[in-house]
């Protein structure tokens, strides 16, 4: 039980996603998140808007309970699994971020500096939540895919439009992170 | 019955992201110095049993729960739009630390804010679709 409360290791995490996605493989669908984002879209009635959303949703309700699940998943995890949510990372890291003045790293799950609710107050804080959303569903969409539908599902198929998006995501993320942050921070 | 087994697929998949803690913003950032090998180790080890197991599924022709035969539709190919999509991905994604998949885990632990971000997410999505005809693809 211990072990359970605590981080669970890559070579634990990693195979359970495998997993995961196999169970999807074998119930006949396929591993993908970010479709959800197009099918809510289409659910709000943007396919009145745009060819892109005219789909029949009703196809992808299963991925939607998936999400369901996803978010219940999160509060089992945070309430019942997990001893201290604070996330132990390489102690050269907290201290790049606490000189970017991220004083919550290696203290909490999420930065309190954007992801608290007095951040929500502060207009740079609020932005980095907004434009980093519409960078997340705009990209994911116009890539065909996110983290799971091609950092996983894609490479493991050896499709090479996942590996040109996983490239991208890399070098967007490197971008981000090098050459932005010390601008926006 | 299916309905069964999509929402506890669900619910074990918000857990493992949550307890990896591939939903941390701080391991996005952690894996985007090079500082860790824990994110590598997550996808790279996923990949891995991944790729293999889709070898298996076709050698031995596996049928799924179902007994259908199971097809991997290939991704299209928009190489353009995979490489432009891509670079975009990465910069929300290092932003604002959070993926498609884990929102919905962050906003069910609690975090309110994360809602905010999922707005933003559908927005983005609305306007790609709207533009779409527009960009590289």
């Amino acid at each position: 039980m211990e072990m359970i409360l605590q981080t669970w290791p890559w070579y634990i995490s990693g195979p359970l996603i495998a997993l995961i996605m196999f169970l999807l493989i074998f119930m006949g669908k396929k591993f993908g998140m970010s479709s959800n984002l197009k099918t809510l879209c289409t659910m709000c009635g943007a396919d009145r808007k745009a060819s892109y959303f005219k789909f029949n949703w009703r196809e992808q309700k299963w991925n939607l309970i998936v999400i369901l699940g996803a978010a219940i998943g999160g509060f089992i995890a945070i309430n019942f699994l997990t001893a201290d949510p604070a996330v132990t990372i390489n102690p050269e890291t907290v201290s790049t971020l606490n000189e970017l003045g991220f004083e919550s790293s290696g203290k909490a799950y999420l930065p309190d500096e954007i992801y608290s609710l007095e951040a929500l107050t502060n207009w740079k804080a609020l932005s980095i939540l907004i434009i980093g959303g519409f960078l997340i569903g705009f990209g994911a969409r116009w890539a065909g895919g996110c983290t799971s539908g091609h950092a996983i599902f894609g490479l493991s198929n050896l499709q090479l439009p996942s590996l040109l998006a996983v490239t991208g995501f890399f070098i967007g993320g490197l971008i981000m992170i090098h050459l932005l942050f010390p601008l926006i921070f | 019955m299916r309905i069964v087994g999509y929402l506890l697929t669900g619910i074990f998949f918000g857990i493992v992201m949550f307890k990896s803690e591939a939903a941390s913003w701080f391991r996005i950032y952690e894996m985007f110095r090079f500082d860790s090998f824990h994110m590598y180790g997550i996808m790279g080890s996923a990949l891995v049993l991944g790729v293999i197991g889709f070898q298996l599924v076709k050698k031995k022709n596996l049928k799924d729960f179902n007994g259908k035969e199971i097809h991997i539709a290939p991704k299209p190919k928009e190489y353009k739009a995979n490489i432009f999509g891509g670079i975009v991905f990465g910069l929300g994604w290092a932003l604002a630390g959070a993926c498609p998949g884990p929102i919905y885990t962050l906003i069910g632990a609690g975090y309110i804010s994360v809602i905010i971000v999922f707005l933003a997410a559908m927005l983005g999505t609305f306007v790609y679709g709207i533009l779409r005809d527009k960009l590289p693809h």
